[in-house]
């Protein structure tokens, strides 16, 4: 089955002054697929993504995210997209509900809709008994959850997760994962930045930023065999130029 | 439109939370202001009252004693020490307790009588400036109201009368002065303040990042959050008027609608200056500090409520000017002590307004200039 990318970017630069942060990146993610976009901490991931989300106005190329034109059409973006950014992104003194009604009155979600998204969440998550207590409250592991449960409430075709995992632990960095792939399965497409190499794992395919560049784009598998190294983390570091013999 | 309006409420209903959910906020919120006017209105007053003072009587005669009597009866001193010799001036200043020390030469009464013209010592403690000339000029009115009994004895040939008549505040209560600059002072605090700080924090915690890739409109962001501050500033602005009119007895001459609309003009400055300083700074500290220091000091000092501007160098009178804090001082001034209306000042009220309309939108301008690099 082949479909349109739901990303495609084309020589795509965006530059600070003199630094050039993203340099003629040129890629696509097809729909469905959970694409990793990895890369040293300054390489330029964080840029790139805000460009592809219609924050930031690149400087150069060409790139379409859904379809519409970051330079033009970067509100109809954001309107169809997710998003969850490495730093936490709910309201610690505002309950479950609380949060899950704000958001879904941002994405213009009637209210019977996010009532009844609501009761789904809260049901997967186990969070039902937890539904008036203020997030602060709830443990790292499940904000986070929440946290991915509620920038999929208006269910987007293509959600964009910056470093979702960050300094939570592995079993709940598991359970995350299976939320993601259960999304993924449904159909729709994830575009995901991590620092856990063994994340990359869970990924279809993968691309490595180096210095602002894609140093490296293919299937997990590919990319171990191309580089002849056993995991993720091998390859990564090969790369970024810390070879390990 | 209607989606619209749907997001903006959603927004504020969610300020609303974030505000009565913490104790801090709250009691900034409606504390402050009440602490502010009771601790302005009772507990600091540029009057003088009950002052210690020490006399040394070199004559120890009628007149002397009449006038050092009448001095301690006054209600601003309080003759703590009778001192016998020059010698004893500078110790009791030392102890710290004395501020003014009132020296009557030897032979005052036969002086009087027969040299027409007698000096009276009058050593004040100047370490505090204002006190200082206060109860020199209160110790001086003092002895001339005297003299002028002595004279009224006998008849002069030519003498000048001047007559006093504070108006406007003649009891010459210092909350006249002090509820317009409080008022200014807790409106910048909350609105400016309170303001920048909640942007900020939502900048800080990362959710500023998701509200702006979702297809909320930032101004909408920004305008959401002022609503619930413009509320509550609307209720410590009557909350104050009470507090003045019923506790500090300050009178409320003027239009009352005039008062209220010149107050919500002010809190829109005050929220135009939040959204600025929220736009610079990059955490809340720094959102609070630039607003004490940028709005706060500026304010006291230039607003004329500490410090009179006239008598300021010509440089700072000129930088009082582009203090919004000195404008509405100026108009509530106007309108609560004298009664004025807006024909009288109308021209300060468009000053005021015309730096509303720039501030407000210097500050969006520069918010979406700042997310769209």
């Amino acid at each position: 089955m082949i479909q349109s990318p739901i990303i495609e970017t084309n020589q795509l630069v965006k530059q600070f002054g003199a630094f050039i942060a993203v340099d003629h990146i040129s890629f696509e993610v097809a729909t469905g697929e959970i694409f990793g976009f990895l890369g040293a901490n300054g390489a330029g991931k964080t840029t790139a993504i805000r460009m592809l989300t219609g924050l930031l106005k690149p400087s150069g190329g060409n790139a379409r995210v859904l379809g519409f034109d970051v330079y033009t059409q970067s509100e109809l973006i954001k309107a169809s997209i997710g998003y969850m950014s490495q730093r936490f992104s709910l309201y610690e003194d505002l309950t479950p509900m609380e949060n899950i009604r704000f958001y879904g009155g941002i994405y213009g979600m009637s209210k019977q809709k996010i009532e009844l998204r609501a009761d789904e969440i809260l049901g997967e998550l186990n969070l039902t008994s937890f539904k008036d207590q203020l997030v602060k409250s709830l443990p790292l592991g499940w904000k986070q959850k929440l946290a991915f449960s509620v920038s999929i409430l208006h269910r987007p075709a293509l959600v964009f997760l910056d470093e979702p995992t960050g300094g939570v632990d592995p079993i709940t960095r598991r359970e995350f994962w299976e939320l993601i792939m259960r999304y993924a399965h449904e159909g729709h497409t994830i575009f995901v930045t991590t620092h856990y190499l063994d994340e990359a794992e869970y990924c279809n395919r993968v691309s490595i930023m180096v210095d602002g560049k894609i140093a490296a784009l293919g299937t997990p598998g590919d990319l171990k065999q191309s580089f002849q190294s056993v995991n993720m983390e091998e390859v990564f570091l090969r790369l970024v130029g810390n070879p390990v013999s | 439109m209607n989606a619209q309006l749907k997001t903006f409420l959603a927004f504020v209903r969610k300020e609303w939370r974030h505000i009565f959910r913490d104790r801090k906020t709250l009691l900034i919120l409606f504390g402050m202001p009440i602490a502010q006017m009771l601790i302005f209105g009772f507990a600091l007053s540029n009057e003088v009252k009950n002052s210690s003072i020490a006399v040394l009587d070199q004559s120890k005669d009628e007149i002397s004693q009449q006038l050092i009597a009448r001095l301690d009866a006054s209600k601003y001193f309080d003759i703590v020490e009778h001192l016998q010799y020059s010698q004893q001036i500078e110790a009791a200043f030392k102890k710290g307790k004395v501020r003014l020390v009132i020296v009557f030469p030897p032979q005052f009464a036969k002086n009087l009588e027969s040299q027409h013209e007698i000096g009276i010592q009058l050593i004040s403690d100047a370490s505090d400036t204002n006190v200082g000339s206060t109860l020199v000029a209160y110790a001086q009115a003092i002895l001339n109201e005297y003299q002028k009994e002595l004279l009224g004895r006998r008849s002069l040939p030519y003498s000048f009368k001047t007559e006093l008549r504070m108006i406007y505040n003649p009891q010459l209560n210092a909350s006249y002065n002090f509820v317009p600059g409080v008022m200014a002072m807790i409106l910048l605090l909350i609105c400016a303040l309170m303001t920048s700080v909640t942007i900020v924090r939502e900048k800080e915690m990362g959710n500023m990042e998701v509200l702006l890739v979702s297809p909320v409109r930032p101004v909408m962001v920004i305008l959401s959050k002022t609503i619930p501050y413009l509320f509550l500033s609307i209720i410590n602005i009557v909350s104050i008027l009470l507090l003045s009119y019923f506790v500090l007895n300050v009178p409320l001459k003027g239009s009352i609608i005039l008062l209220l609309a010149v107050g919500i003009l002010f809190i829109i400055t005050s929220l135009s200056l939040g959204i600025f300083i929220s736009s610079m700074a990059k955490t809340q500290t720094v959102a609070m500090f630039v607003s004490l220091v940028g709005l706060f000091l500026p304010t006291l000092m230039f607003s004329g409520f500490l410090f009179p501007i006239d008598n300021m160098p010509l440089p700072m009178q000129i930088i009082s000017n582009a203090v919004p804090s000195k404008w509405f001082f100026f108009i509530v001034k106007s309108i609560m002590i004298k009664g004025l209306g807006l024909s009288e000042i109308w021209r300060e009220c468009l000053i005021l307004l015309g730096m509303t309309i720039f501030l407000f939108f210097i500050s969006i301008r520069k918010f979406d200039l700042r997310l769209k690099i």
